[in-house]
Order: C-alpha cells, then structure tokens, then sequence
C-alpha cells in the first residue's frame, strides 16, 4: 500500500467523525485532534475505522505516535511494511 | 406530548409509528417529535393497546397535550374522546416565529398615502411602524425599513434553534439553583495502570475509554452518598434509587447534550462502553430517546480532551448535581513523605445548595476518589 493510499484512507477516517472539516486543509505537522477537535470516543472510533481499511491494531501505548497526519502516515507505512515482511 | 427536558414548551408531532389496534409494551417507539434539540422518538412507558390517536402529525403541541390513549392489558375499551390540547399553556415556550403581519390596523396609524401603498404592497403592519415624518406621520421609507428588518427575521437554523433551548434551561439554572462547587484532586494512577493492562489484552472495538471508569465510578460514590442523585422538585428533593447518568456528548459544530445512560449501578464496564457506542452517534445524528433526555439524575461532563484542568458546570434542573472532569496531568504528587509524579485529575461537583451542603458534597468527592482507587471493584 503505497502513502497516497493510506492518506486517503486516514482522510476519509476524519471526514467520518469529523464530517464538517476538510482534511486537506490540515497542515503536515499541525496536531490532527487539536485542529479538528476529535475527543477520545472519536480518536478510538477513528483507529477502529482505520484497522478495518489498513488492517491495522493500533496498541495503545501507540495512540502518542499518531498526532501529526505525517505521524500518522509514518507510522501505518511501517506497521503495513513491517506485517507484509512477515 | 411529554417534557422532554426543562426547557421544552411544544414539539411538533412528526409522525406515528403504531396506529388504533397495534400491541405495544414498555419501551417501543410510537412516535417521532421535532424538538429544539433534534428529532426525539418518543417512548411508551406501559404495556397495552393503542385505543385513539388523538393528535394529527404536523403539528406544534404544547407540553401536556394527549396525544394517543394506550389502553391496559385486559381493560375495554374507553370511550372516545376528542383531541384537547393541554389544559394549561407551557411555562416557558419556546420561541415562536412571528406571527404574519396584518394590514387592517385599528385604529388606523397617521400614514402617507404612498406610505400605506408600499406597506399595503410589501405586508407591513403600518400599526408596528414608527413614523419619522412631521408629527409621527409614517412616509414611505419607514415602510422600507419596516420591511427590511422583517426580512432578516430569518427562520432559525437547528443549531441556533439548539443553541436557544440551551440558553433557556442554563438561565433558568442560574437563576433559580443556588449553586455551590467543590474540587478534589484525584491520583489516577491505579485507575489507568489498571485501564492500560486491561486494553493490552483487548482489540480496538473492545477497549475502554477512561470515561467509562469514571462515569461509574459516580454511581458508585451516588451509592455512598444519594442525595445527589435526584430532582428538586416541588420545594424538595425527590432522591432516587436508579443512577441514570446525562453523559455530556459535544455535537461538534452545535453545542452539546447530555442524554442518559440509563442503570449506571447496574452496569459492568464493558456493558457501559456498549451503552457510549451506541448513544453518542445517535446524539450526534439527533436520534435520542424519549427517556434518554429526560431521565437523568445527574450529570457528568468532562472537557479533559480539551487540556481544561477543571470544570464547574451548571446543573441541569431539576436534578441536583453535576460532576465535571478535568484532563489528566502528569504532575508531583505527595505520598507517604515524598515527592512523586503521577496523573492527577481535578474533580468537581456543582450541587444545589437547596438540597445537600457542602459536607454531603465533599463525601461526595471523597467516595469517588475511594471508588477509583480500586477500579478492580467498578
């Protein structure tokens, strides 16, 4: 999966909890749940969405690595690199 | 047509969902309303048969009006009766959108002729209009400007219509409840070790949010201390024994709401996440219950997502308390005579002074810090 691919689909996890904002207006390094106001019950809500897509888990300990979108397209780039490796 | 809230003056009947005949049990949806606070279907609370509709669709109720007649198990038939509205205006309705304007003003206002054309033409009461011209005669542009302003006395949007209905209840609050507040600070770090080792083992769609552990963490404390869990209603408080609990849901782009999470002190924690699953999309879509906007006995809010330390929220009348949480901050921390650093979150509780004190509210605040300290036991 290339990171165009898992950029689209963390897009489309945000316009689904945050229907009213634009994701391409995000900046690389603004904090994704600050700019979009994205709460706990959503953050989760959005990484169950995303497992479904990418087929990812994130653990929990993981959730301080996902704040930028470029945190976050890093991080399922090489969750996804690391699984297909296997 | 029930209250569904302390704010709410009328709703419009939307549309039936059971008809003269149908079977129903406590529980069923058999109607849909339109209130300030979204589309609420509304609840039956007894077992039996709808006997008549009373009420058309389409059409604002006041607050009281019957609406159907639900006939018992066993019991015959009643006799028909004819659709009444409620025996007595609301307290407080909502805002109404103004009447249309009428051009036959008694008496008739000093105008000039093409001052009474332009009005006649545009539907301005000439009756509401100030007149600029010598000695109060209405001219021509103060029709304009007449009609002008009506013209930006636009429909309100649901999120204006929303915002109103909050307004209405959280003065009404302020007004009448005299409030008093309290704060503690609570080590959270049993709570979270205990969390983060139970989420290890669990996948994405089985984990619990932090909330959880709080939200029943209040029933247990409202368990130790049930004053304030109730309504004051009628010049006294009406404690009781089931902990429905209005969870505070942002709706994002328009205010918030607190629907109640119905049996907290019944609940497991995983039956809780269930319970969060399912309302907060439904408060987000304006799906609620009947029951879920008007059953609370207390209200528990947090603004922890937001980096707000502490919170001292406004009650929701009737009920007596509302406790908030803060975020949770890593910070030094006194224990058995030294320094260490743990998360610490800042309780409050905002409670009627007509029904408890501040001593009830403090054991309160100190029960819920016992309660998380052993979030085995939740």
């Amino acid at each position: 999966m290339t990171d165009a691919e898992i950029k689209n689909a963390i897009f489309e996890g945000l316009r689904k909890i945050a229907p009213e904002s634009d994701p391409n207006a995000l900046s690389l390094d603004a904090d994704v749940r600050k700019t979009l106001d994205i709460d706990s019950y959503d953050f989760l809500n959005f990484l169950i969405g995303l497992n479904e897509k990418l087929g990812v888990e994130v653990p929990e300990e993981d959730y301080g690595k996902l704040r930028t979108m470029k945190d976050m397209v890093d991080y399922f780039s090489a969750r996804i690199s690391q699984s297909s490796a296997k | 047509m029930p209250s569904l809230g302390a704010d709410m003056g009328a709703a419009i009947l939307m549309h039936w969902r059971v008809k003269p005949g149908d079977k129903v049990k406590r529980g069923d949806i058999i109607a849909d309303v339109e209130t300030d606070k979204g589309l609420i279907e509304i609840e039956v609370f007894e077992n039996g048969v709808v006997d008549q509709i009373l009420a058309e669709p389409g059409k604002k109720l006041p607050v009281g009006t019957v609406l159907a007649v639900i006939r018992g198990e066993g019991q015959a038939a009643a006799p028909a009766i004819m659709p009444r509205p409620a025996a007595a205006p609301p307290p407080k309705p909502a805002p109404e959108a103004k009447p249309p304007v009428r051009v036959a003003p008694t008496p008739r206002p000093r105008a000039s002729p093409l001052a009474r054309k332009t009005a006649q033409d545009l539907g301005v009461d000439l009756t509401a209009v100030k007149g600029t011209g010598a000695g109060g005669v209405i001219e021509q542009t103060d029709v304009l400007q007449a009609a002008a302003m009506m013209k930006e006395e636009k429909p309100l949007a649901p999120s204006e219509k929303f915002r109103r209905a909050i307004a209405a209840v959280m003065s009404r609050s302020n007004r009448e409840i005299p409030h008093y507040y309290l704060a503690t600070e609570i080590d959270m770090r049993r709570a979270l070790d205990w969390l983060t080792a139970k989420n290890a083992q669990r996948s994405l769609k089985d984990r619990l949010l932090a909330a959880v552990l709080l939200i029943k963490a209040v029933a247990g404390a409202l368990h130790d201390v049930p004053e304030l869990n109730g309504y004051w209603i009628d010049d006294q408080l009406q404690k009781k024994d089931a902990v429905h609990v209005g969870f505070a849901i942002a709706l994002r782009q328009c205010g918030l709401i607190a629907p109640a999470i119905h049996d907290v002190h019944l609940k497991t924690l995983d039956e809780l996440m269930v319970a969060i699953h399912d309302l907060v999309p439904r408060a987000r879509a304006g799906r609620l219950r009947s029951s879920e906007l008007t059953d609370a006995t207390i209200t528990v809010t947090s603004l922890g997502d937001l980096g707000v330390k502490s919170l001292f929220g406004v009650i929701y009348p009737p009920q007596v308390a509302l406790v908030g949480f803060g975020k949770i901050v890593n910070q030094p921390w006194a224990e058995a005579g030294a320094v260490v650093v743990r998360p610490i979150l800042t309780a409050t509780l905002s409670a009627d002074h007509r029904a408890t004190d501040g001593l009830r509210g403090a054991q309160f605040l100190e029960t819920l810090n016992d309660h998380l300290q052993t979030p085995e036991k939740l």
